[in-house]
C-alpha cells in the first residue's frame, strides 16, 4: 500500500516561506511526476514526504496513519537520490543489502533478495565493485536496486537521470516506467524534464513557487492547461501565446496556440510571416515564423521534409478548435 | 615543433624539482653524514662528502652520555599524548561545525584559526606562572595539554574539511535506508571519515613531536623530549659538531622513519583534503 495525502502541508525556511499550505492526494501504485522551474520546490516537496525536512505547518498521512513526525526510517518510503548516494566504501552487495541489514533481517533472506535485484538490474557481474569503479548508469542502478530490495510502500526519485547522458536518460526512464508497471507501487517523481513527465506519469502536479498550479494525467494537462504557465510548461516546443488584437478577436485577452496546430500553405491563411530559423529532426521541421504585429515569433511544426527556407513568406491557419483562451490573470477561458 | 618545447620544459622542471628537493634535503643528508664522522673530519675544510673513516663512536658518545631512551620516550608520550586529546575534542567540533552549521561557525573557525597568530612568546610567562603555581612545571601532563592546545585550531580545520567532504545526501540516505544515528555514525560517517582522521593523527604527531618552543622552556629533565635532547648538545662550550650530528640524527629517526612510511596519508593531509 502506498496512499499518501497531504493536508495543508507548509514550509518555512525561517522567514521564507517556500511551500505555502498545499493539499495533494496520491493513490496507492500512482506514478506521480512533480515538474516546474528550478527553484519551484519541488525537491523540498518531496523530502517533506521523504520526512528529511520537517513540516512548518500541516499533515501527511501515509496510509491513512498520521506521518508527520515520524522519523524517515519509520515512514517505509525509498528514495533515489541524484547525486545517487552510494556509499563509497561498501560494494555493491553491501550497498544494496544496507536497508536489510537494518531492519535486522536475516543473512540468507538478504542474499536472496540482493542477488533477485542485482538480477532484475543487470548488476550481477558488478556486485562486488565498489561505487566508484561503477559508471553512472550503473551506480543508478545500484541506487534504485537499493530502494526496491526494502519492498517499500512508495518510491521518491529526485531527478535520478539528470546526471546521465541523453542516451542513457532514455534508456533509464523506460527502465523506471518498467519497474513502475512490474512492482505495481507508488512511485513519486521529481523533474524538471517536461518529456519525463509527459512519458512516464499517471499524474502530473506542476509547481510554481511551492503553489501546485494544476494536477492531472499528461493528456489532461496538454489539452486543457488551466492557465498560461501550465500551458508554456506542458508540451515541447512551447505553445506559442498570443496577446493583443488577435486574441482580442476570439473573445480572450491570450490565446494559446501549440505548433502542432497549425495548417501551412504558400497560397493563403489567417496569418502571413516570414520563415527565420529552421530546426529540421528529420520527422519533423520546426519553423520560427515572425508574423506582424504579434510580439514574439511563433514556433510552427512542419511534417519532415517541407520545402521552405529562411525569409520566405508563409501562411498559417491555426486549428479553430485547438485554440486555447485566456483571460487577463492568465486562467483559461471555457 | 610544440613537441620539442614540452619536453623541454619538462626537463627543465624536472632538473629544478630535484634541484629545489635536493637542497631542502641537504641538511638532513649533511646532519646524517656529519653524525657518522670523527669530530676532526667534521670540521675539515674543504668538507668531506663520503670518503671518510665511518665511524659509530658519536652514538656510542652520545648514548653513554645521556639517557636517550628517556627522552625519545618523553617525545613519543608528548606526541601521542597531545593527538590523542586533540583529536578527541577536535572530531566532535569539526563534526558538528560540518553537518549543523551555525550562523556564525565561519567566524567561529577563523577566530580559532586567528589564535595561531599571536605570538607564543607573548603568553610565555604568563603560562609559566601558572604553570609554577600549579605545581606542573617539567610535567608532561601539563606539556600534553599545552601541546593538544597549540595544534588544536589546525587540526580542527583539517577534520572540519575532511568531514565537509563527506556529501549530506549520503547521511540522508542512511537515515532514509532505517539507519538509527548509532547505525549511521557505525556504518556509514566513521569508514568514510577515517581516511581523513588518520591523515590529521599523522600529521598532528609530527607538529607535536617537533614543536621546539614550549618544550624547551617549559621543561628541565623530567618531561623533556628530544628536542631538549638535541639542545643540550649545542652548548657554546665546544663545539662537537659530529656528537650534535649523531643527536640530531637520533632524534629525527623516528619521525622520518614515520613519514617515509605514510608519506600518501600525509601529502593528502597536508593538502587539506583538496586534492583526491
Ligand atoms: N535548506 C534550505 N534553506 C533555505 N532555503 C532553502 C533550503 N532548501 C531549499 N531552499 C529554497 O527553497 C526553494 C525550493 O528549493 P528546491 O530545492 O525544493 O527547488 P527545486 O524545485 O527542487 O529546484 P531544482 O529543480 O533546481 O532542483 C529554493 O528557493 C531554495 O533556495
Ligand atoms: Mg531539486
Amino acid at each position: 500500500m502506498g496512499r499518501i495525502t497531504l493536508d495543508k502541508v507548509r514550509k518555512a525556511f525561517g522567514d521564507v516561506e517556500v511551500i505555502p499550505p498545499l493539499d495533494l492526494r496520491i493513490e496507492d501504485g500512482e506514478f506521480v511526476v512533480f515538474v516546474g522551474p528550478s527553484g519551484c520546490g519541488k525537491s523540498t516537496l518531496l523530502r517533506l514526504i521523504a520526512g528529511l525536512e520537517d513540516v512548518s505547518g500541516g499533515e501527511i498521512r501515509i496510509d491513512g496513519t498520521d506521518a508527520t513526525h515520524l522519523s524517515p526510517a519509520k515512514r517505509g518510503l525509498a528514495m533515489v537520490f541524484q547525486s545517487y548516494a552510494l556509499y563509497p566504501h561498501m560494494t555493491v552487495r553491501k550497498n544494496i543489502a544496507f536497508p536489510l541489514k537494518m531492519a535486522g533481517m536475516d543473512k540468507a533472506e538478504i542474499d536472496r533478495r540482493v542477488d533477485g535485484a542485482a538480477k532484475v538490474l543487470n548488476l550481477s557481474s558488478y556486485i562486488d565493485r565498489r561505487p566508484g569503479q561503477l559508471s553512472g548508469g550503473q551506480r543508478q542502478r545500484v541506487a534504485i536496486g537499493r530502494a526496491i530490495v526494502r519492498e517499500p510502500s512508495a518510491f521518491l526519485f529526485d531527478e535520478p537521470l539528470s546526471n546521465l547522458d541523453a542516451a542513457l536518460r532514455v534508456g533509464m526512464r523506460l527502465e523506471i516506467s518498467e519497474l513502475h508497471k512490474r512492482l505495481a507501487t507508488t512511485m513519486i517523481y521529481v523533474t524538471h524534464d517536461q518529456v519525463e513527465a509527459m512519458t512516464m506519469a499517471d499524474k502530473i502536479v506542476v509547481l510554481r513557487a511551492g503553489h501546485i498550479e494544476q494536477v492531472g494525467s499528461p493528456l489532461e494537462l496538454y489539452r486543457t492547461p488551466r492557465n498560461t504557465f501550465v500551458a508554456g510548461f506542458i508540451g515541447s516546443p512551447k505553445m506559442n501565446l498570443i496577446e493583443g488584437a488577435e486574441a482580442e478577436k476570439h473573445g480572450a485577452h491570450t490565446i494559446g496556440v501549440r505548433p502542432e496546430h497549425f495548417q501551412i500553405s504558400a497560397e493563403g491563411g489567417t496569418w502571413t510571416g516570414t520563415i527565420g530559423v529552421s530546426e529540421h529532426l528529420g520527422s519533423d521541421t520546426f519553423f520560427h515564423v515572425t508574423v506582424p504585429g504579434f510580439a514574439e515569433p511563433l514556433t510552427i511544426r512542419a511534417g519532415g521534409e517541407v520545402d521552405l527556407h529562411y525569409g520566405d513568406t508563409i501562411h498559417l491557419t491555426p486549428d479553430a478548435s485547438q485554440i486555447h483562451r485566456f483571460d487577463a490573470k492568465g486562467l483559461r477561458l471555457s | 615543433m610544440a613537441r620539442a618545447v614540452t619536453t623541454q620544459r619538462k626537463i627543465v622542471f624536472t632538473a629544478l624539482a630535484w634541484g629545489i628537493g635536493l637542497m631542502i634535503f641537504f641538511p638532513i643528508l649533511w646532519t646524517i653524514l656529519t653524525s657518522f664522522k670523527t669530530e676532526a673530519t667534521a670540521i675539515a675544510d674543504p668538507p668531506v662528502f663520503f670518503n671518510f673513516d665511518w665511524t659509530l663512536e658519536n652514538y656510542r658518545v652520545v648514548q653513554e652520555r645521556s639517557d636517550y631512551m628517556r627522552y625519545l620516550w618523553n617525545s613519543v608520550a608528548l606526541a601521542l599524548g597531545s593527538t590523542f586529546l586533540g583529536i578527541l575534542i577536535a572530531v566532535p567540533a569539526a563534526w558538528s561545525m560540518a553537518f549543523v552549521p551555525a550562523r556564525r561557525t565561519k567566524d567561529v573557525l577563523l577566530w580559532m584559526l586567528s589564535t595561531k597568530m599571536l605570538p607564543a612568546v607573548g603568553v610565555l610567562y604568563p603560562i609559566r606562572l601558572i604553570l609554577i603555581q600549579l605545581g606542573l612545571l617539567d610535567s608532561k601532563i601539563a606539556l600534553i595539554f599545552i601541546l593538544m592546545l597549540i595544534n588544536l585550531p589546525i587540526i580542527i580545520w583539517m577534520l572540519y574539511t575532511y568531514f565537509r567532504e563527506i556529501p549530506g545526501e549520503i547521511l540522508e540516505a542512511a537515515r532514509m535506508d532505517g539507519a538509527t544515528l548509532k547505525d549511521e555514525i557505525l556504518y556509514v560517517l566513521t569508514p568514510m571519515a577515517i581516511p581523513g582522521i588518520a591523515s590529521t593523527v599523522l600529521l598532528n604527531i609530527i607538529l607535536a613531536w617537533n614543536e621546539a618552543f614550549w618544550t624547551l622552556t617549559l621543561t628541565t629533565v623530567n618531561a623533556a623530549p628530544l628536542t631538549a635532547f638535541i639542545a643540550s648538545y649545542s652548548s657554546p662550550e665546544g663545539l662537537f659538531y659530529a656528537k650534535l650530528s649523531a643527536a640530531s640524527t637520533m632524534a629525527i629517526a623516528p619521525i622520518l622513519i614515520m613519514g617515509w612510511f605514510s608519506q600518501k596519508q600525509l601529502v593528502r593531509g597536508l593538502t587539506f583534503g583538496a586534492v583526491k
